[in-house]
């Protein structure tokens, strides 16, 4: 019995190195371990032998029986790797074929830019307001210190609706409306649409964007104005950025200023982007005028504020290189695609 | 405003360079938008006297000249120019010089005789006869003066003078002066300011016994007369020609170029008329009369106003104060004796009178941002002054000044702690003071007179403040950030329309901008009925033109125009969006417009169909998180193709329209593929969206899934089907969606194939039994519109 034994083993160790697929080696498990099989044959017998020898020959068919079970599923592991071997070579593609790519729209460039200013000013801790476009000249002008008959009007061409609503000229007057809904401390940001009779060409529009910013509180200073803008400055356009300010005057900011940047192009050197001046003017400025305050019943004794105004046109086009500001109202597939 | 550098030097002594004085006056409040000069065009032309004339051997027109150019050796020149003789002094470009327009001169032969340079005509160094009268306009110039031969032409011309042009902002008339630039360069370079003060001529006679003068309206704080007999009008002197040049003011002669010449130096407008032509010898500033007339120096007949303000004579106006004289108030040729008018009229006044009138002219745009009426006296007897020193006729004695309620100068408490609390800053008072007295400010104690020329400019605190920090330099002073702590964050509406914004990206679409205005067209474009409420728009009472004159009541029209710009720039498809306002207006005419937010999605090409569109809409609205709405056949647009539209209703309320657009439409936009829209109303969208989400847990139980093969008549609506498999389907309805639609063999005509697929789940998991009963019930509630199962 063991010779038979043996000769199961090497036979089946034979079979199941070469067998060619899983086929053939499930028909050698059946053969040599099935309940009908070879070795289940053998063990039949068992019990003509005798006590002594059962132990032995016992211990050896569970040995030949592991063997065989050891073969097929080394063979079976073969096979499956040459197959995943095959697979693998046989289904490699052109991984460099172009890409199926999802549909996916854009921004419009200006409310690219504008999200990024919103973000910094967020951050600074203003919150976002928004209001009317058609307003009333109350609003618009007279609040801000700007009567009837005050010359600095004819510097803002006006459309109006009747005498007393206009299309706003500038996002301030939400400075007005803000301060009388609400009291100090006051720390925001009004952006939109703006007008004023300008014909279209390529530096002018009849409507664009302006970004208004109001901070009132006890304790506001020129100081922190110049540092909250040059903190803003230095974000949008990076920390090596310098700016400068210039005395200028508005109706409703006293003492006023323009905020020039060093330009981003050549960094103050000098160039097209700066017309050779090394500096670009980037946004208007100013504290609060008293009167504004007292306007909407703020104590212009306790309270101080300032104001800031920026238009997003000239950042949005200086960002991306645009001298033509009527390619953002034209809507030309293959402008929007570019940003 | 252009003020030649050397005109300030007569105030105050200063070393600059054109550059460094631009930068230094506008860092200091008075911006420089650019200096010139009249020299950096012209090179190595030099002052030349002609010494001999011959002429040339074979040309009838050409002239062979010697010049001497102050060297050993004289120079040969040919001309053309036919006005020279020997002795005149010329101006001659010689080899290798430049004229302005980079014109470059070399030598030459002209007919074979050999040409070292040019001699040059007045235009040919960019100069007119109003700068140079004695000059002839087309020969060569000759100078009348004496000058060293040799010296540039640019020195001797008096070209290389640089003139500096500033912004003045309108609360500064002041600076839109001589003096008061040069007030602001002293305090600005820290140098004494020296006034010249004028002194009245003492004259023949007495102008009281000549002239009366009436002030009959406070809007003429005051009105100074002087008068000249015997005037001799002949050009200026050079040095002021060259002056009012350098300023941009044409010279014309000795009289009017002094009331020029007084206007730069004093800021202060002037006027000079013929006495001849003052009825009764007596002036009245007065009210004009309801359609009263008057032909202004234009040649206008105008009709004036009772708010506007004339000067007038005895029978008729003569000028509309502080605008434009009359067509007789000037001087002539028969002139004998004119009279200087120096007043002053209140801005506003003369803003609106200049308005309603339709000319802005140099005086009214002085006047109407407010001037100092102290200045009127100085400005009459400086123009005295000149009359005198020109030589332009003889003064008659004395000054007519009626100045019914003199102004006091403003006064201002000084509160340096008000002013450091401002601008953040630790200046001691006599810093303060010592920064305000350089400007003309005076300061006793706590008390500061400002000077009366700024009365309208200079009010309080801050107006000092301003005047503190430009002289110590902004960017001289500290930069802080604020103390205290302020939350910010978007707010839920804010933050709802990003999320809606950001969805439609994610769907393909592109964002884009359009003007808030256009023109009725558009609404004849998009087919709107005459009485369609849309056409109610705002109008703008002064648009720039037809095109730009409604504010838009839909953004339709403007994405269809992307549209149909991308079509005809041969974009193969478009989708896009417009996050656009539309203005609903008032019932009320004085109250403001309703202003609504929208998202108008315009889309056309191979990707898109009306289900595309609603696919997108849909979509948006699980965005906004809200559901339960209802789509709702729309036949009655005529924006929309009447069989490919619907309304998207949550109960009663419309939240959007969407549809293939009218083929009538489409054509008006000369668009060949059929385009489709989507009109949605994001203020309804927020006011309707859905709460916080709350978890529902992952089921534990596996689907039971059946499909059904359904044929219904053509016009039963699949959103009717639904809510019937819905309905009958009850709690056990996981989801049931359409997933088939069949026409054509094996169905009726006039027939659909419809196949849906119900996901039925329950608490335990579904038996074939049940499962069958929900369809059953289904079937049921179906066959009650007459649809059944495929069979």
């Amino acid at each position: 019995m063991k010779e038979a034994l043996q000769s199961i083993k090497s036979l089946a160790d034979e079979l199941v190195a070469n067998a060619a697929n899983e086929q053939v080696i499930e028909e050698l498990r059946v053969r040599f371990l099935g309940k009908k099989g070879e070795l289940t044959g053998i063990l039949k017998q068992m019990g003509s032998l005798t006590a002594e020898e059962r132990p032995v020959i016992g211990a050896l068919a569970n040995e030949v029986r592991n063997a065989i079970e050891e073969d097929i599923a080394t063979r079976k592991k073969q096979l499956a790797d040459e197959a995943l071997k095959i697979r693998l070579t046989a289904e490699s593609i052109d991984v460099t074929m172009p890409g199926v790519q999802p549909k996916q729209g854009k921004r419009h460039p200006f409310q690219q830019v504008l999200d990024e200013l919103k973000e910094i000013f967020l951050g600074m801790g203003f919150s976002i307001e928004t209001g009317p476009e058609v307003e009333l000249d109350h609003y618009n002008f007279e609040m801000l210190n700007m009567p009837k008959s005050h010359p600095a009007r004819d510097t803002q061409d006006t459309f109006y609706i009747t005498e007393n609503i206009l299309l706003r000229t500038q996002t301030s007057p939400m400075q007005i409306r803000t301060m009388e809904k609400q009291k100090p401390p006051i720390r925001i940001i009004c952006p939109g649409r703006v007008y004023r009779s300008d014909a279209v060409d390529a530096t002018h529009s009849p409507i664009f964007h302006q970004i208004e910013g109001l901070v009132v509180d006890t304790d506001i200073t020129f100081s922190d104005l110049k540092g909250t803008l040059e903190a803003f400055i230095k974000q949008l356009y990076g920390a090596e950025t310098r700016v400068r300010f210039r005395p200028h005057h508005f109706p409703y900011t006293e003492p006023s200023a323009e905020m020039d940047m060093s330009c981003f192009k050549c960094g103050g050197k000098g160039c097209s982007m700066c017309k050779g001046e090394g500096w670009i003017e980037i946004l208007g400025c100013g504290m609060v005028h008293p009167k504004v305050l007292e306007n909407c019943n703020i104590d212009s004794e306790v309270y101080s504020g300032y104001a800031f105004g920026i238009g997003l046109e000239r950042i949005a086009m200086m960002r991306y290189g645009i001298d033509d500001m009527r390619l953002f109202y034209e809507n030309d597939l293959r402008f929007l695609k570019q940003f | 405003m252009k003020m030649p550098l050397s005109w300030v030097q007569d105030y105050c002594t200063y070393t600059t360079t054109p550059h460094e004085y631009a930068e230094k006056m506008t860092m200091s409040g008075t911006k420089v938008e650019g200096y010139e000069c009249e020299a950096d065009e012209i090179d190595n032309v030099v002052i030349a006297r002609i010494e001999q004339i011959e002429k040339h051997p074979d040309s009838d027109h050409l002239v062979i000249c010697q010049v001497n150019i102050g060297k050993e050796e004289n120079i040969q020149i040919v001309t053309g120019a036919a006005n020279l003789k020997v002795g005149d002094v010329v101006p001659a470009a010689l080899h290798g010089s430049t004229l302005p327009g980079g014109v470059k001169i070399k030598k030459g032969k002209l007919r074979g005789v050999e040409s070292n340079g040019m001699l040059c005509s007045l235009g040919e160094l960019g100069l007119t006869t109003h700068d140079f009268p004695n000059a002839v306009e087309d020969g060569i110039m000759v100078l009348d003066e004496d000058v060293a031969l040799g010296t540039p032409a640019t020195v001797a011309l008096g070209l290389d003078d640089v003139s500096v042009e500033f912004e003045i902002t309108p609360n500064r008339p002041d600076c839109l002066s001589i003096r008061g630039l040069a007030r602001e360069s002293a305090a600005t370079y820290g140098v004494p300011f020296t006034d010249h003060v004028p002194q009245l001529p003492t004259g023949e006679g007495s102008i009281a016994d000549m002239l009366k003068v009436d002030i009959a309206d406070t809007v003429c704080s005051r009105y100074t007369a002087a008068m000249v007999k015997n005037v001799r009008v002949k050009p200026s002197p050079r040095w002021m020609r060259q002056r009012l040049r350098l300023c941009g003011v044409r010279p014309i002669n000795n009289i009017v170029d002094i009331t020029n010449y007084v206007m730069l130096e004093y800021g202060h407008p002037m006027h000079a008329f013929d006495s001849a032509y003052v009825n009764g010898n007596h002036i009245i500033v007065r009210k004009a009369t309801d359609g009263e007339q008057i032909v202004t120096l234009d040649g206008v007949e105008r009709t004036l106003t009772n708010d506007m303000l004339v000067i007038a004579d005895e029978k008729a106006p003569m000028a509309v104060a502080g605008v434009m004289g009359g067509e007789f108030s000037g001087i002539y040729d028969s002139t004998n004796t004119i009279i200087f008018e120096s007043a002053c009229f209140d801005g506003p006044s003369v803003r609106v009178t200049a308005k309603k009138l339709g000319m802005r002219t140099e005086a009214s745009a002085r006047f109407e941002k407010g001037l100092n009426p102290e200045n009127c006296l100085p400005a009459i007897k400086r123009a005295l002054e000149l009359v005198k020193e020109l030589d332009a006729g003889d003064v008659v004695g004395g000054i007519v000044d009626v100045y019914p309620a003199p102004r006091t100068p403003r006064q201002i408490e000084l509160r340096p702690d008000m002013i450091n609390k401002l601008l953040g800053t630790a200046f001691t008072k006599q810093q303060m003071i010592d920064t305000l007295l350089p400007l003309g400010f005076t300061v006793e104690g706590n008390t500061v007179t400002v000077p009366l020329e700024r009365y309208d400019d200079v009010e309080r605190d801050c107006d000092l403040a301003e005047e503190v920090a430009r002289m110590y330099g902004y960017n001289n002073m500290p930069s802080t950030i604020m103390k205290g702590v302020a939350t910010a964050r978007l707010y839920p509406r804010q933050i709802f329309g990003r999320k809606l914004v950001d969805a439609l990206i994610g769907y393909g679409l592109y964002e884009c901008e359009n003007f808030s205005f256009y023109s009725a067209k558009n609404f004849d474009a998009i087919n709107l009925p005459a009485d369609d409420t849309l056409r109610n728009a705002v109008v703008i009472s002064n648009p720039l033109g037809e095109d730009t004159s409604l504010m838009r009541t839909t953004a339709i029209p403007s994405v269809l125009g992307v549209i149909a710009r991308n079509f005809n720039a041969h974009a193969p498809e478009a989708a896009l969006f417009e996050n656009a306002t539309e203005y609903v207006p008032a019932a009320d005419a004085d109250a403001l417009p309703t202003e609504n937010e929208k998202i108008i999605i315009g889309a056309y090409g191979k990707d898109y169909d009306y289900l595309g569109v609603k696919g997108i809409v849909e979509k948006l609205l699980e965005t906004a998180g809200i559901t339960g709405y209802t789509v709702v056949r729309n036949t009655t647009g005529t924006i929309f193709h009447p069989g490919r539209c619907a309304d998207i209703m949550l109960g009663d309320v419309k939240l959007a329209t969407i549809g293939e657009i009218h083929p009538v439409v489409q054509a008006n936009y000369g668009v060949k593929p059929r385009i489709y829209a989507a009109d949605i109303s994001v203020d309804t969208l927020f006011e309707n969206r859905g709460a916080t989400k709350e978890y529902v847990p992952t089921p534990k139980h596996p689907a039971t899934t059946r499909d059904l093969a359904l044929v219904a008549a053509e016009e039963v609506a699949a959103a009717d089907i639904a809510s019937r498999i819905e309905k009958a389907a009850g709690k056990l309805l996981e989801a049931c969606s359409l997933f088939d639609v069949y026409r054509g063999a094996g169905v009726d005509e006039g027939k659909k194939s419809m196949a849906y697929n119900l996901v039925l789940r329950g608490d335990h998991t579904l038996t074939d039994e049940e499962a069958d009963n929900v369809v059953k019930k289904v079937l049921k509630s179906l066959a009650e519109i007459d649809v059944t199962l495929r069979s």
